[in-house]
């Protein structure tokens, strides 16, 4: 086996090796989803493919393993070999013993990959029952090893674990073990870290990669992250609307690219170097001090359990300054924005917004408040109320505050030319708009009150790169022409560096550091703000410029 | 996990009470005088006047309650107005004809309805997944008592497989019981039957469309062992849930049941009791049949633990 | 349900589907297509021929439907009598006519007020936090007791009328309905869009009636259908058991009860009015699971 590997590495066959792949939607051939997409994964080779939602990519990789849903979707032309066979005539029991031995995936989400009622050991196990004819002893040493191979802490503990008793990182692992553990030739990775925090990303990157090195697998890996395609790829496949656009080493794709589309979308990713800023001087908007958030669970038999999600937050927004919040997940980082604008209560500390403090603010005291700090959400699919029209979101504010009809739709008319929509936009709904539209949309509901603070939760996380540079500017010209002050929280350092002239950097619902964003993000004083920067992946490589970054 | 079976026995403590609130309210707070009933149409107001002191009737409901409430804890459901007889004791006499029922048409169900689901969801659409759906709808809409009198129809009248109507307790003899139950089990069963079928299918259905069924394919598994190992084990909770909650629905069939096939269980006995208006009796059946649906779903509570280990406090 | 192994790609956009304006002719023509079904196209037709008959019943019927005629016991198919008689000489073709009326009252009648109460039950339970665990503690006792021995006990307390028939039969139909508005309300209240609707300012009244309840309609639109075709089934569940509407009403379970002791003799009597409420219910649920399918495939899915 091992010695046909290194043969088939010597006269450079590949072990992938897909040709003009056609994907339709079932029942109608003509409608393609994928089209005409060839390329190949040598052994030991590491294939990115890199694409924005829409584009195709997953659905490639699934059709290579053969696990579209019959009902949705059908290969209708091309072959996909795999060392030579092609997979797309393979029947069903062919294929089902090719998947794991020859070739294996490991999926976007974590969470949800894993039988929750089974313990982690016996879904291990469950490949070499497949597969192996081996005893049961046996079986258990082989999965003891493997778990040991991707670096579990406890092997034996872990073994006999649910996996809602593990982390996302620790699952991830396991999915690896599931994926490894018969040494497949082919290693499909689906988006494996979209759903992990950086620093878990750096390290299931790096197991891949030692892995792979080992058994010298080719790895296809699925991205929509160009910071991932500069650390890990040998190769890039370019997909766009189900075509391929561009194939090339890392090298060219990154640093000359043929075609505009990638160029486009490589330099459509931020820097990690943020522009000098001059420090903002004006009014203060937005003053927080010794904030706190403390969830109690009361539970039966037993004292009160207490989890403390955010600890004495100070922090000060001046007008027309952006302050990102900037932290992983469980930082704390989206209790303190909702306990900032009231979605939530907070437990201690005072928020003051324009001089007044809305901590502890109820009723008509708190409504009238609301009107000066307004909120941009994550998911701009679930921020609109689907039954209203877009001109009625919108005009819901101003109604409110007694504002008529007329004049409100008067000013939502120049909001979506604030926020470069057209104004018969208005009579539409929202299922009609894009993503990034409809995420404009939520900046110009939440400007119609005209607020003195904006507070962004993650709005534009849910983006593609392309769409997310575009609202960035947005916001950033807002904040120029209104004054507003913006606290912006992302976990994306990218992203803070592009837009954020100070930034504050949370961990476990404390702050840990605070500066301005060029201090904090080129000399960071704390250990874990440079853990952080050191995770962020790409960041060698200066995307909107082409070339690497020296370090 | 022991703490979260007291938890959860602890909480049906509540509902219970509940259940015995409204059972009082309702027999105390709607016109109609149980008094009235016992002594008769010809009683003179101050025979009646009499009755009501005896019963306690003339107290303040509040104390009624209370009283009532005790009784209650003590186990003590009163006695019949008509013949005397504690209401527990009835009970007691009367309890074989059901539990036999009951017992044979869960067991029956279980062993129709979740492979019956099972099959549906292998190929939703498919052909045998319409079979079951069209079954499933037929036992929704069919009602138990037709369904009753279409088999004694059939199979008794006309095939004669089986005697039309009657009871006979086990210990004259295992066939003749089992004869006697089995149209009964057939009729009560047909509901039960539809409900845990189309929870099985659509529980499984669901199921199958989560990301861990993907990995198990992705490992080269079985579609087989893919449903069954995976898929069904999964859905094992929202299964159970639905057998304790259609539970409910089979004490109706049971009332309807033993009326239309002539069983003298706890069923004909409610509706003797309604009919005569003998209110303890009416009373303490209700309870029990509430008391009967409110544990069986603690077990089903209970049970959770088994199937999903994220159930464990 | 099974799309998932495409993930995000295909379904770029997993919006939180709901029938819009836009959709709503779409909607209409969804359900006229499933008329393509032969199963549902009959139980289209047998539910329209059934509402006609009850709509139309006083027009169409051949006798009195409680007049008695001694000397007609029992009479065989006859011109006259195109179902023959039953045990007090009753026609059983009018009084079958008559009964499909007042399945259709009490199904109509219980659906909608339990509708009614319930949404508003539902809404307090769901937006106002304090009163959630009471009117919850309340609902779990109600359920707990099996609705046709509370319909029963109801019914035979205060005296046999329709009203109170329709009383037994929606109060234990509240719960589940209070159940369906307080989990969609809760759902819909960590909305994003309800969030959004909460930093305007706007008040609770109109975050209920514009952003909230509109969500429940669909859904109870459904839930109407089934506790219609439940309503219909426990009345006749209640008549036949003879605790149920007066004996003189002919409702199909009234016929049943009376036709019980002939049954060994003349099973028709018992028969006809068991098919045809029987045939009416499988049409109710049958268009209840196409209307389901429709408007609102979250729940579709599930039961």
């Amino acid at each position: 086996m091992s010695n046909q590997k290194n043969d088939l590495a010597q006269t450079g066959r590949p072990v992938l090796d897909v040709r003009n792949l056609a994907v339709s939607l079932a029942g109608n051939p003509s409608a393609k989803v994928v089209s005409d997409v060839s390329f190949t994964v040598h052994p030991g080779e590491t294939v990115c493919v890199v694409g924005e939602s829409g584009s195709g990519k997953s659905v490639t990789a699934f059709s290579i393993m053969g696990l579209l849903s019959r009902e949705a979707l059908h290969c209708s032309g091309g072959r996909i070999e795999l060392d030579g066979e092609n997979v797309l005539e393979a029947d069903k029991e062919r294929l089902r013993a090719l998947r794991a031995t020859r070739m294996a995936m490991i999926f976007q989400e974590p969470m949800t990959a894993l039988n929750p009622v089974e313990t982690v050991g016996e879904q291990i196990d469950e490949v070499l029952r497949i597969h192996k004819r081996m005893g049961r002893k046996a079986r258990r040493e082989k999965v003891m090893e493997m778990l040991e191979a991707v670096h579990l802490p406890e092997p034996e503990r872990i073994y006999s674990s649910y996996p809602h008793q593990l982390s996302g990182g620790q699952r991830q692992r396991v999915v690896i073990c599931i994926a490894l553990i018969l040494e497949p030739r082919l290693l499909i990775a689906d988006e494996p870290t979209t759903a992990l925090d950086v620093t878990t990303q750096k390290q299931i990157l790096l197991l891949i990669r030692e892995l792979q090195e080992k058994h010298n697998t080719a790895v296809l890996f699925i991205t929509h992250d160009f910071g991932v395609v500069a650390d890990i790829a040998d190769r890039v496949v370019v997909m766009n609307r189900g075509e391929v656009v561009e194939v090339g080493t890392r090298e060219q794709i990154l640093s000359a690219p043929d075609k505009d589309y990638t160029r486009m979308l490589v330099s459509s990713v931020p820097s990690l170097v943020p522009e000098a800023r001059e420090a903002h001087d004006g009014d203060i908007v937005l003053s927080v001090k010794g904030l706190g958030k403390v969830y109690a669970q009361k539970r039966f038999l037993g004292a009160r359990r207490e989890v403390a999600a955010a600890v004495d937050v100070d922090l000060t927004v001046r007008r027309g300054e952006i302050l990102g919040v900037v932290g992983e997940s469980g930082s704390g980082k989206s209790t303190v924005a909702r306990c900032i604008v009231r979605l939530q209560d907070p437990t201690q500390g005072e928020v003051v917004v324009c001089g007044e403090n809305i901590a502890a603010a109820r009723g008509s005291a708190l409504l009238s408040v609301r009107k000066r700090i307004q909120m941009v959400f994550q998911d701009p699919f679930r921020s609109l109320n689907p039954r209203l029209t877009v001109g009625e979101s919108i005009i819901e504010g101003l109604t409110n505050f007694g504002v008529a009809r007329a004049q409100a739709l008067r000013r939502a008319g120049e909001l979506m030319g604030l926020v470069g929509l057209p104004a018969d936009a208005l009579k539409r709904y929202p299922h009609q708009f894009s993503g990034g539209q409809r995420q404009r949309i939520c900046i110009a509901r939440a400007l119609a009150l005209e607020p003195d603070v904006l507070v962004a939760d993650e709005a534009v996380s849910a983006l593609d790169v392309s769409v997310q540079a575009q609202v960035l500017e947005l916001l950033d010209d807002i904040r120029r022409k209104t004054g507003v002050g913006v606290l912006f929280i992302t976990h994306d350092l990218r992203v803070a560096a592009q837009i954020c002239d100070t930034i504050m950097v949370m961990q476990k619902g404390k702050i840990v550091e605070f500066g301005p964003a060029a201090d904090v993000l080129t000399s960071p004083k704390q250990p874990y703000t440079r853990l952080l920067l050191e995770a962020a992946p790409g960041r060698h490589w200066d995307f909107q410029n082409f070339r690497p970054l020296p370090l | 996990m022991f703490s979260y079976v007291i938890k959860r026995a602890v909480a049906t403590l509540p509902v219970m009470a509940m259940v015995a609130v409204v059972v009082f309210a309702m027999l105390r707070l709607t016109p109609g005088d149980p008094a009235a009933i016992l002594a008769g149409d010809d009683a003179s107001g101050a025979q009646l006047e009499a009755i009501r002191r005896s019963m306690g009737l003339d107290q303040p409901i509040m104390v009624q309650l209370y009283v009532w409430m005790k009784q209650l804890a003590q186990g003590d459901l009163g006695v019949s107005l008509l013949s005397g007889t504690p209401v527990l004791e009835m009970i007691g006499g009367r309890i074989g004809p059901t539990l036999s029922l009951a017992v044979l048409t869960i067991l029956l169900t279980i062993v129709v309805a979740i492979p019956m689901g099972v099959v549906a969801a292998r190929n939703p659409g498919g052909l045998l997944d319409r079979t079951v759906m069209t079954f499933s709808v037929l036992g929704f809409s069919i009602p138990t008592f037709v369904i009753g009198y279409l088999l004694i129809y059939a199979m008794a009248l006309k095939l004669g497989w089986f005697p039309v109507q009657g009871y006979s307790s086990v210990d004259k003899g295992l066939w003749p019981f089992f004869q006697r139950l089995v149209l009964p089990t057939l009729a009560l069963s047909g509901i039960y039957i539809a409900l845990v079928a189309r929870m099985t299918r659509s529980s499984v259905i669901d199921v199958m469309g989560e990301d861990f069924i993907r990995t198990a394919r992705a490992k080269g598994a079985k579609e087989t062992s893919v449903l069954l190992r995976h898929a069904l084990r999964n859905a094992a909770v929202p299964i159970v849930t639905v057998i304790g909650i259609g539970v409910a629905s089979l004490i109706t069939g049971v009332v309807v049941t033993e009326s239309v096939f002539n069983l003298p269980g706890l069923g004909r006995l409610v509706v003797e009791a309604v009919l005569a208006r003998d209110y303890p009796v009416i009373q303490g059946l209700i309870l029990l049949f509430s008391f009967t649906y409110v544990l069986i779903n603690l077990a089903v509570d209970i049970l959770y633990t088994v199937f999903d280990p994220r159930i464990r406090y | 349900m099974s799309n998932n192994t495409i993930q995000g790609e295909l379904l770029a956009e997993p919006a939180a589907r709901a029938p819009t304006r836009g959709d709503r002719s779409s909607l209409a023509a969804q359900m006229l297509l499933s008329l393509r079904s032969v199963p549902v196209f009959l139980a289209f037709v047998v539910l329209t021929v059934v509402s006609l008959l009850a709509v139309f019943a006083p027009f169409l019927i051949r006798a009195d439907p409680i007049a008695i005629d001694p000397l007609q016991r029992f009479a065989g198919v006859s011109a006259e009598h195109w179902l023959g008689n039953d045990a007090f000489g009753r026609d059983v073709y009018s009084r079958l006519l008559f009964g499909a009326r007042v399945s259709l009252i009490v199904g109509l009648g219980a659906a909608a007020a339990s509708l009614v109460v319930g949404l508003i039950i539902g809404v307090v339970a769901g937006y106002i936090r304090f009163a959630d665990t009471f009117i919850m503690r309340v609902m779990d006792g109600i359920m707990a007791i099996p609705s046709i021995l509370l319909a029963i006990a109801l019914v035979s307390l205060t005296g046999a009328s329709l009203v109170t028939v329709l009383v037994a039969i929606t109060v234990p139909e509240i719960p589940r309905v209070v159940r369906l508005v307080r989990s969609i309300i809760l759902n819909v209240r960590s909305e994003a869009y309800v969030e959004a609707a909460i930093s305007l300012g706007t008040p609770t009244y109109r975050l209920l009636i514009r952003h909230m309840v509109p969500n429940t309609v669909a859904p109870l639109i459904v839930q109407g259908t089934f506790i219609f075709a439940s309503a219909i089934l426990t009345e006749a569940t209640l008549s036949f058991l003879g605790a149920g509407l007066p004996t003189e009403i002919p409702s199909w379970g009234n016929m049943m009860a009376d036709g019980r002791m002939y049954f060994q003799l003349y099973p028709s009597l018992v028969l006809y009015p068991g098919i045809i409420l029987a045939f009416t219910l499988l049409s109710v649920n049958i268009l209840g699971d196409v209307l389901r399918d429709v408007l609102d495939p979250k729940m579709a899915k599930r039961t």
